[in-house]
């Protein structure tokens, strides 16, 4: 069936029609477009069904007392929301935008797997599936975090724990196969005279990526079926009344935990290299030093996740090992800021949706690293650790970070993919209700943690009260402003909106901007030409 | 939209201003680290200000070169692109400076870090055990244990009395510690992992069960520092507060000698029997207290984690099963085993109370085992039964 409807593609070019023919031709294609497409669009409603959650959070959170959900409730929506926006939102997303990108960028009609493209794809929904049928099970959903610390989560955890555990399996299945793709398009598929160093910045991010990727999905793997082995085999891994350490899972947990947060990073990272590019009018600074950064960054990323764990008593000299690694990953990231800076220094700048997505990461961002810094100070994490400055802390780089970086993605190569413009006035609606909001949302989270409210609770002591509200204000402004984002895309991909030429953005370099907009089923059917 | 950066400048302006008029309006702790009792939490108070100004003025310079380059290179304003990009020298150079800044912030964390490991010469080592959802305190020297629970009334927390100052900060037994001698803290945990943290002390150690972490304080001014655990441990994670006072040394000697004296002098007589009506009155307080932040003052409980008591077939059953699960729990969920927490005294009184509470004791409808009143004794006699298979 599916060489068939290959054929379909490769001869005509044309798409089937009728429900069968649809549902068909989306369930069997191998084409990159289709699975990057399919990707974004799953990323999309997840991040709808994740922000819901969120939502429930925060209206627990608006005054103190039991109030809208039980805690026993209030566990499930934290664990799940974090589950669903790491696996489900942003991971998807950054790996819909590379197979849309890459193939593009390099050269190449399409990936080089594409029918382990279409499998780890279509893994993702029945991993989902799976996850999001713990809330109809008797027994609570998974309520022990998105960190999953044994021994709540394997001898105390609730039956509907193992289907987590297959769904978490499922996904780095998903994840290990999409590097693979990744890997083996951007070592194989250059156009010829595309070398490693003329590569665009976004596909080295993502190259690094798919490397960090294979690294450590499998320890994740892991980590969850020595889980299971302590849940229904007798083994006690984690089970310290077995002889088991509990804190080897933490190990476990954050060798993979920690490059996963660069894994959510670094392709952001390609974006807004792209981006402050083509709206400053100007080469990006220090392309070398660009990706020796991201190098460095990766590398770094293996040997710093024990600063997760400094309230959890390891020994001394491995605090101070672990608390110097990770002061070191400043420098890299220093250095990129610099850069981007660097940049827009002496530009000619304009302020397109993408850009504002792109300058309020360069703030945000950047203070969500300040806020990092210090979290790597060990005496001083003794206080930060597990408290709402934490919380503030990651939100601030990943909702400014990752989150913007993809608005910013999508905005930018939008026009490319669908061959319309979007309606720019409602996108800067959507960019300053949203910069606004997430910064009523979490920068209140600091002062919070510093005066001691700990994280994931579902009812908060008197003094928390002021902060929690302006917060919860902030997260439903936030909420209801992505609706914004979603009728623009709607509009733009069903045609609304001004067509565009090849060249979409003035200032836009890079092999995408050759071809048509929207461009060929397959990309480049002759390899371009590479020029300076 | 186009000439929209004096909006963005005015607006970031706006935002910054309303967050200072904002912070100004509260007292210091309430945006910021308590500076603490300790000369831990000094440390840590101090490297913390160090950072957040290293990283205020980084984070000044490095968007102040932003944003001018934002309002000055403005294409509508007919900027035009130049064309370096690439300068080695000053990338080495944002790569140095930055290192330095960073060794500079190393030495003294490093410092404190070797200072705080430093649990030698202690006056006084209490160990701290953490529990689903309660801490218990043990005295090693002293040989006084006790634990000590969340003491804000159920009804505060659904809301239906108004709350107290200290809601979800208080405790029903306070440790209580002296100022002036260095505290030992050893902390584990008995199921899941926790995490003992007292802001003003400076301290946060992970409670995990199979290890045993230790801190330390000297405490310098008495009075009353309150805390929260730290790490989710399950559905009352938030409720399950620690409050330390710290008291003289002498205050502290004699509380230790009431401690000590009231245990020795006065040993429960398990024989003598209560009155149902006794039994029924110290049940529903101590229910109150160690039973209905689960199973609710309903006896609702909120199934299926936390089944409900009324009309359950425990609590309407044979009294034997019903003293049993109390005693020993029930392993895997989140009923613990309270033998180690309650005296026969007490759990005869809390069997009782839910026995006929809420209906439990209407036995045309349950059965005839229904109801009933339970005595010490025969809780003692069933906690060495318990003790013996265990044994063996």
């Amino acid at each position: 069936m599916s060489t068939a409807v290959n054929d379909v593609h490769e001869h005509e070019h044309e798409h089937p029609e009728g429900f069968w023919g649809v549902l068909g031709r989306w369930l069997f294609t191998t084409n990159h477009k289709d699975i990057g497409t399919l990707y974004l669009w799953l990323s999309f409603i997840m991040f709808f069904v994740g922000g819901a959650m969120a939502l429930v959070i925060r209206a627990e959170l608006f005054q103190p007392g039991a109030r809208i959900v039980s805690p026993e409730f209030f566990n499930q929506m934290t664990t799940l929301h974090g589950l669903i926006m790491v696996f489900g939102v942003v991971m998807p997303a950054m790996v819909g935008l590379a197979n849309w990108q890459i193939p593009m960028m390099i050269g190449a009609p399409d990936m080089a797997l594409p029918r382990l493209n279409n499998w780890s794809f279509w893994i993702l929904p029945f991993a989902f599936s799976l996850l999001m049928s713990t809330f109809f099970m008797s027994g609570p959903a998974p309520d022990f975090g998105w960190t999953f610390y044994a021994p709540l989560s394997t001898t105390y955890g609730p039956k509907s724990t193992d289907f987590m555990i297959f769904s978490i399996h499922l996904m780095g299945l998903s994840s290990i196969m999409g590097a693979i793709n990744v890997i083996a398009t951007i070592f194989n598929m250059r156009a010829p005279g595309m070398t490693l160093m003329k590569m665009p910045i976004f596909v080295w991010s993502w190259l690094v990526t798919a490397f960090l990727l294979l690294g450590v999905m499998p320890v994740l793997a892991g980590a969850v079926t020595m889980m299971l082995a302590d849940r229904h085999f007798g083994t006690s891994f984690f089970n310290a009344a077995g002889g088991g350490d509990p804190i080897l899972f933490q190990h476990v947990f954050w060798f993979f935990g920690h490059p996963e947060v660069y894994i959510l990073i670094m392709p952001a990272f390609g974006v807004i290299s792209e981006v402050v590019s083509t709206f400053s009018r100007k080469k990006i600074f220090g392309y070398r030093f660009m990706i020796y950064a991201i190098v460095a960054i990766a590398l770094l990323s293996f040997i710093v996740w024990a600063h997760h764990m400094f309230t959890a008593g390891i020994p001394l000299v491995t605090e101070l090992f672990f608390m110097y690694a990770t002061m070191l990953v400043a420098v890299p990231t220093g250095v990129k800021v610099f850069n981007w800076v660097a940049t827009i220094f002496k530009g000619s700048i304009s302020f397109e949706a993408p850009m504002l997505f792109a300058i309020a990461f360069l703030f945000l961002f950047t203070m969500g690293g300040f806020s990092g810094l210090m979290l790597s100070i060990v005496p001083a994490d003794y206080q930060y650790q597990d408290t709402y400055f934490v919380v503030a802390h990651f939100h601030y780089v990943l909702i400014p970070g990752s989150i913007f970086a993809i608005m910013a993605a999508i905005y930018y190569w939008l026009p490319k993919w669908t061959g319309h413009m979007y309606n720019e006035t409602m996108a800067k609606w959507h960019f300053w209700l949203t910069v606004i909001s997430i910064n009523i949302t979490f920068f209140p989270m600091h002062f919070l943690g510093l005066a001691g409210m700990p994280r994931r609770i579902p009812d908060y002591a008197l003094q928390f009260t002021d902060f929690n509200r302006i917060a919860t204000i902030g997260a439903f402004i936030f909420g209801f402003s992505q609706l914004l984002f979603l009728i623009n895309v709607v509009r733009t991909v069903r045609g609304h909106g001004p067509r565009v030429g090849a060249k979409v953005w003035e200032g836009a370099h890079g092999l995408e901007w050759t071809l048509p907009s929207p461009p060929p089923y397959h990309s480049f059917t002759v390899p371009p030409e590479i020029k300076n | 939209m186009k000439n929209n950066f004096p909006v963005f400048i005015s607006r970031i302006c706006l935002l910054l201003g309303s967050w200072f008029c904002i912070s100004s309006a509260y007292a210091e702790s309430r945006i910021n680290m308590p500076q603490g009792v300790t000369p831990m939490s000094h440390d840590i108070y101090a490297l913390h200000m160090m950072i957040f100004w290293i990283c205020v003025s980084i984070g000044v310079l490095v968007f102040s070169v932003l944003i001018y380059s934002l309002i000055k290179f403005r294409k509508s304003k007919g900027a035009v692109p130049a064309d370096f990009h690439e300068h080695t020298v000053v990338e080495i150079t944002w790569a140095v400076i930055p290192f330095l800044i960073l060794v500079a912030m190393a030495i003294p964390a490093t410092k404190v870090l070797m200072r705080m490991d430093n649990t030698d010469d202690a006056d006084v080592t209490i160990k701290i055990v953490g529990y689903q959802w309660k801490w218990k305190y043990e005295y090693l020297d002293q040989g006084i244990s006790y634990f000590s629970n969340l003491s804000t009334p159920v009804s505060q927390l659904n809301n239906q009395a108004p709350k107290n100052e200290w809601y979800l900060l208080e405790v029903d037994r306070p440790l209580v510690v002296p100022i002036h001698q260095k505290i030992r803290f050893l902390v584990t945990a008995n199921d899941v992992i926790h995490s003992w943290w007292v802001p003003a002390l400076g301290i946060k150690r992970d409670a995990i069960p199979g290890y045993i972490h230790e801190s330390w304080a000297r405490i310098e001014k008495t009075g009353t520092y309150r805390g929260q655990c730290a790490e989710l441990c399950g559905v009352n994670h938030g409720f399950m507060p620690i409050v330390v006072e710290a008291v003289t040394p002498e205050a502290f000697a004699a509380w230790v000698q009431q401690q000590t004296a009231g245990k020795t002098s006065l040993p429960p007589d398990i024989k003598k029997e209560k009155s149902q009506a006794e039994l029924l009155k110290q049940g529903e307080t101590l229910y109150t207290t160690h039973c209905a932040i689960c199973h609710k003052p309903e006896g609702t409980g909120m199934p299926p984690a936390f089944p409900a008591l009324k009309g359950s077939v425990i609590a309407t059953g044979p009294v034997k099963n019903h003293i049993a699960m109390v005693l020993n729990g029930k392993p895997g969920t989140a009923m613990q085993a309270f033998k180690e927490q309650l005296s026969d005294e007490d759990i005869a009184a809390i069997v009782t109370y839910e026995r006929h509470a809420w209906g439990n004791d209407d036995t045309p409808r349950y059965g005839k085992e229904a109801g009933g009143t339970v005595q010490a004794a025969q809780v003692a006699s069933q906690r060495a039964e318990s003790t013996h298979e265990k044994l063996n």
